[in-house]
């Protein structure tokens, strides 16, 4: 019944279009051979008894004419097995490692269902990453999905990496596994993934996509639904607590954005096609806990905010879907902070469900407002002082600012290989503190003053 | 008109074009082996042009397209409050039990549930004349909340026979001379407003308990509200508050396109928290729409729809109603998106050019109105809008500002100072403002007016000497002004700022608000005649009152604290020098 046809009419960009076939249906997995004998996948995008038009993975590059089509019946399906953990694959699924093809247990459409939203569960369980602007302010938990905004040149990588290690639940060995979804990302970046989740062992844990800068760009837009649907089948078929990483979001993007034009639809904002807020939430929807299951899929992509501009479409659509945002700052990067997470526009607006008495400490939240609001204010004052010099501050606004100094040492920066416990996060930020009197906490009820300033802890 | 079958003939995404059917605009059809649900939404020469409200993958040319007869309608009757839909009234949990965790295709379940008998009681006799929209009958549909069965809005008759006792929603109750059979429940057409008499001046607020929106930019009863803002800025916290506080009946609320953790968040806290109104869970009078940004854009489009006709129907049984639509910019983008597949020629930024008229359409649905039956009946509309890079001149939000009479513009910069809720208090306005102005002034108090001028007088001033204050630091400024600074700070920190996370706080009674406003105004005049007698600022802003009076909002029983505070401030200026 799957008959081949040669009857390509028109090659344009990614774009096939094919005439005078049988019935095709919507979405369905195309596979294609060139006159050499090279195969090829592509997908149905639009489908009529006239003409079919049908997107190409690997690029039309070698199409011809006389190449010929075969329409396979069915929508695109990722094998799966419990093997899959520990592999390397390419952007399209294909074994990267040599090692055997994935023989499935089960195959899944990698569309991805959406989950019915009476079916979801609440997510309140901490993870600690060891990151103290990451546990003590924007805390994370599991089945959130927040994203890392960054910049070219920024060492977002690092944090990702250092997350994907040291990400564990309080109280429990277990550590997660790791479906990372490269798209674009340059050959010598993705050896440096490649050689920590070697390093670490993470490797055993982990089921790692790739595709690179040189591959093509189409096949980007099948990565993260290949992750995603890998990420579903080991949470919530085998009970995986899982953590997705994927870099680099503003790659997929761009392959969205040529598709579009490649199709001539009428471009959005700055030439990203009108749907790219429902394709992004297709994907980072995925993430999350099904009542009565056991696993849960929490995601960390990493996109480049295009000229650092966070006003750019693709940060600002993922920022309308995700719950909250970790963003990398240049200007803490050039003063040598790492992470150079800045605090001040990051959040997780999961935070308050996951901290507190029972999931961290009960200092948690009042620690994290009053950190907060002084390093706000002492990042306002550095403004104000470069216009009226130091001298005319305050004695107050003085301690303000040499607490915001000393925040970004103390509390902001730390090792790519340091692992702080949320409690060490937490008394670090009780240390930084003490130097202001205690009056100036108003942000933290006296009983818990009491209880964890340095100042009276001592004395017990 | 006679029902039949036509053909797919091509397949683009969500939209599909299909020959041989005879439906007109906006009939439902079901497409596909599968019998996917779908709308006709246009003609074209001898094709229809069909929105399918679920994914099209694998969905052939030639696969039948069967059709309805009939337009996308609401299922109509008791049963309907505590329901969790999807953008189309599929009751969510029905469709977990149907399918599993993950929404599959082809599946059809009822908004209401047609076996559940509920216990009828007529209000009419035999041989009584009835009119559109009357009331029949009642079934008591929560412990609270009495559910009325009314004549459909294009009915009228005499009653030949009305029953008495337990039905399921399809059974006939009445029957009218006629021969017209009528069961409970009604179907009604969702992109069709339900008719009402007449509509009515806005001069009642709706009690928010939020003491930037009652205090400064209040909305009345019937009215509708645009709730703007960039990500993160804290529209749905607004939304969700304004949902569990409102001194409303019902409340419809519709996730347009938003986040699935976050409905799982509502639904997981709605049964749990009580109205203090009542001290009934929250949910026995809430009705939840949640299509999620995941879910089919095409059921997106509809669910502003399919939401707005079930808070009609409570209006018409005379109750209050809050429609919350978060984020009408989704419902926008869906429109946008559909019809950039129908290949129509697109307006600003792509969206359709009559996304104007569409959004005007959906807000002049609100208001306050007298019912067919004569009841007062409300439905106030709250809209959030998610401007691409926060840019309130954009499309959406400049065609909303159009319509709505309330603008509740959200500041990225006081979310950045986390400041909630991140209201803007010069950018913002309500346009029920002297409306409401009289009944405030009867039912608080006779200050409340002027309080409320007094405090936005000092802002606007505050404003202003902040802007030098950014050149040459507060301590440059004269004293008198310093003090305004201070004043200002006492308004936006303990008065405005208002976390919606606080047990105690999330809520604020009218009194408490007016009490906690005259308090700063209090402290404001004693400061300023201190200020006179020649005391020093220093000492003015030392005054430790001052700061008890920040920790006041978090009492419930905060009046006997608020005394306390009053007096010891008035003891510390009498002896201040
Ligand atoms: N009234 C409030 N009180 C306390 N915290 C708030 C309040 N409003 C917002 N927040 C904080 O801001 C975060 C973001 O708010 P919210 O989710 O309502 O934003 P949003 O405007 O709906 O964003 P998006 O457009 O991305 O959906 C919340 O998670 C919460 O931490
Ligand atoms: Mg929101």
């Amino acid at each position: 019944m799957t008959k081949e046809y040669k009857t390509i009419n028109e090659i344009k960009g990614p774009l096939l279009f094919v005439e005078k076939t049988e019935p095709v249906g919507y979405n369905e997995l195309v596979e294609i051979r060139t006159e050499k004998g090279e195969m090829k996948r592509g997908q149905v995008l639009d489908t009529s008894n006239e003409i079919v038009v049908v997107q190409v993975f690997e690029g039309t590059g070698g199409l011809g004419k006389e190449s010929s089509v075969k329409f396979t019946g069915d929508v695109i399906k990722m094998p799966l097995s419990p093997d899959i953990v520990g592999r390397v694959l390419s952007g399209s699924g294909q074994p990267k490692d040599g090692g055997p093809p994935i023989v499935p247990d089960v195959e899944r459409e990698i569309a991805g269902a959406a989950i019915n939203p009476a079916a979801r569960e609440k997510p309140r369980a901490f993870i600690q990453t060891g990151i103290s602007t990451i546990d003590g302010t924007n805390t994370l938990v599991r089945g959130q999905k927040l994203p890392i905004f960054s910049g070219a040149g920024l060492p977002h990588n690092d944090v990702a990496l250092q997350i994907a290690r040291q990400a564990k639940a309080l109280g429990e060995a277990e550590s997660f596994a790791v479906v990372f979804c490269a798209m674009g990302i340059t050959n010598e970046e993705a050896q440096n993934f490649m050689a920590d989740f070697e390093r670490t062992g993470a490797l055993e844990r982990a089921v790692i996509f790739l595709n690179l800068a040189d591959d093509p760009a189409v096949e980007r837009l099948l990565t993260p639904r290949l992750g995603l649907t890998t990420a579903e089948y080991l949470a919530f078929d085998l009970d995986m607590h899982v953590l997705v990483i994927y870099t680099d979001m503003t790659n997929y993007c761009e392959a969205m954005r040529q598709m579009g034009a490649a199709r001539e639809e009428v471009p959005g904002r700055r030439g990203y096609p009108g749907y790219m807020y429902t394709d992004l939430a297709i994907q980072y929807e995925r993430a999350g806990i099904i009542t009565g299951k056991k696993g849960s899929i929490t995601q960390f992509p990493i996109l480049t905010m295009p000229g650092d501009d966070i006003t750019h479409p693709i940060p600002d659509l993922s920022g309308y879907i995700t719950e909250g945002q970790l963003i990398i700052s240049r200007e803490l990067h050039r003063k040598g902070i790492y992470p150079p997470i800045d605090i001040r526009p990051s959040l997780s607006r999961l935070m308050n469900s996951g901290i507190g008495a029972g999931h961290t400490r009960e200092d948690h939240r009042a620690v994290s407002d009053q950190l907060y609001a002084y390093y706000a204010e002492g990042c306002d004052l550095r403004g104000l002082v470069a216009i009226v010099g130091k001298e005319a501050l305050s004695e107050r606004d003085r301690l303000v600012l040499e607490f915001a100094d000393a925040f970004e040492q103390k509390f902001v920066n730390q090792g790519r290989d340091e692992d702080r416990s949320i409690f060490d996060t937490l008394d670090i930020g009780w240390n930084l503190l003490q130097a202001l009197p205690e009056t100036m906490l108003t942000r933290i009820d006296d009983h818990l003053i009491k209880k964890y300033h340095p100042r009276y802890r001592k004395k017990e | 008109m006679e029902v039949g079958t036509g053909k797919v003939h091509r397949i683009a995404g969500p939209v599909v074009q299909a020959t041989g059917l005879k439906s007109h605009m906006y009939d439902l059809v079901l497409v596909g082996e599968e019998g996917l649900m779908s709308e006709i939404i246009g003609i074209a020469g001898d094709k229809h042009i069909i929105q399918v409200y679920e994914d099209t993958a694998g969905v052939k040319p030639g696969e039948p397209v069967k059709e309805t007869g009939a337009p996308l309608v609401a299922q109509l009757g008791p049963g309907i409050l505590t329901s969790i839909y999807d953008g189309i009234q599929r009751s969510l949990p029905q469709l977990v039990e149907a399918s599993g965790n993950f929404i599959s295709r082809g599946l059809f379940v009822d908004g209401i549930d047609h076996k559940k008998k509920w216990e009828f009681t007529p209000v009419v006799k035999k041989g009584d004349k009835v009119e559109p929209g009357q009331t029949i009958g009642t079934v008591q549909e929560q412990l609270l909340i009495k559910h009325k069965i009314m004549m459909p809005p294009d009915k009228r008759g005499t009653i030949k026979e009305i029953k008495s006792g337990n039905f399921t929603v399809e059974e006939t109750i009445c029957v009218l001379e006629d021969g017209t059979e009528l069961p409970m429940i009604q179907y009604w057409p969702v992109r069709r407003a339900r008719p009402s008499r007449i509509k009515q001046a806005p001069t009642i607020p709706l009690r928010t308990g939020q003491r930037v929106i009652d205090g400064f930019f209040s909305l009345a009863k019937g009215g509708t509200a645009a709730i703007p803002g960039g990500f993160g800025t804290g529209k749905t916290v607004m939304q969700q508050t304004l949902s569990k506080w409102s001194d409303v009946d019902i409340v419809v609320y519709v996730g347009c396109g938003e986040r699935g953790n976050e409905m799982a968040d509502l639904l997981h806290e709605f049964p749990e928290l009580v109205d203090p109104r009542t001290d009934r869970p929250l949910m026995e009078r809430s009705i939840v729409y949640a299509n999620t940004s995941n879910m089919p854009v095409a059921a997106r489009e509809a669910s502003i729809y399919t939401g707005i006709t079930t808070a009609e129907y409570y209006r018409d049984m005379g109750y209050d109603v809050m429609m919350t639509a978060d984020s009408t910019s989704r419902w926008a983008e869906a429109m946008r998106e559909l019809s950039s597949r129908l290949e129509e020629m697109p307006g600003e930024e792509g969206y359709p050019a009559y996304l104007g008229a569409r959004l005007a359409d959906f807000y002049e649905r609100s208001g306050r109105v007298t019912t067919l039956e004569g009841t007062e009946g409300s439905i106030s509309i709250v809209g959030a809008v998610s401007p691409p890079g926060g840019d309130f001149t954009e499309p959406v939000t400049q065609n909303t500002l159009r319509i709505t009479k309330v603008f509740w513009a959200l500041d990225s910069k006081l979310t950045q100072r986390r400041h909630f809720p991140s209201i803007n208090w010069l950018d913002s306005y309500s346009l029920y403002d002297l409306a409401l102005e009289p009944w405030f002034s009867e039912n608080v108090s006779p200050d409340w007016n002027k309080n409320k001028r007094r405090a936005m007088e000092i802002l606007q001033e505050n404003a202003e000497l902040e802007e030098i204050v950014m050149l040459v630091g507060s301590d440059a400024l004269p004293e008198d002004q310093q003090l305004t600074l201070e004043v200002a700070r006492m308004i936006i920190n303990f008065w405005l700022a208002q976390s919606a996370f606080h047990p105690v706080d999330t809520f604020c009674p009218y009194k408490k608000q007016f009490d906690l406003l005259e308090a700063i105004l209090a402290f404001r005049d004693q400061a300023f005649g201190a200020l006179a007698r020649g005391v020093p600022t220093d000492v003015i802003l030392g005054t430790p009152s001052k700061d008890a009076l920040a920790k006041v909002r978090l009492l419930e029983d905060y009046e006997p604290e608020l005394k306390k505070v009053l007096a010891q401030m008035e003891s510390e200026f009498k002896t201040m020098s």
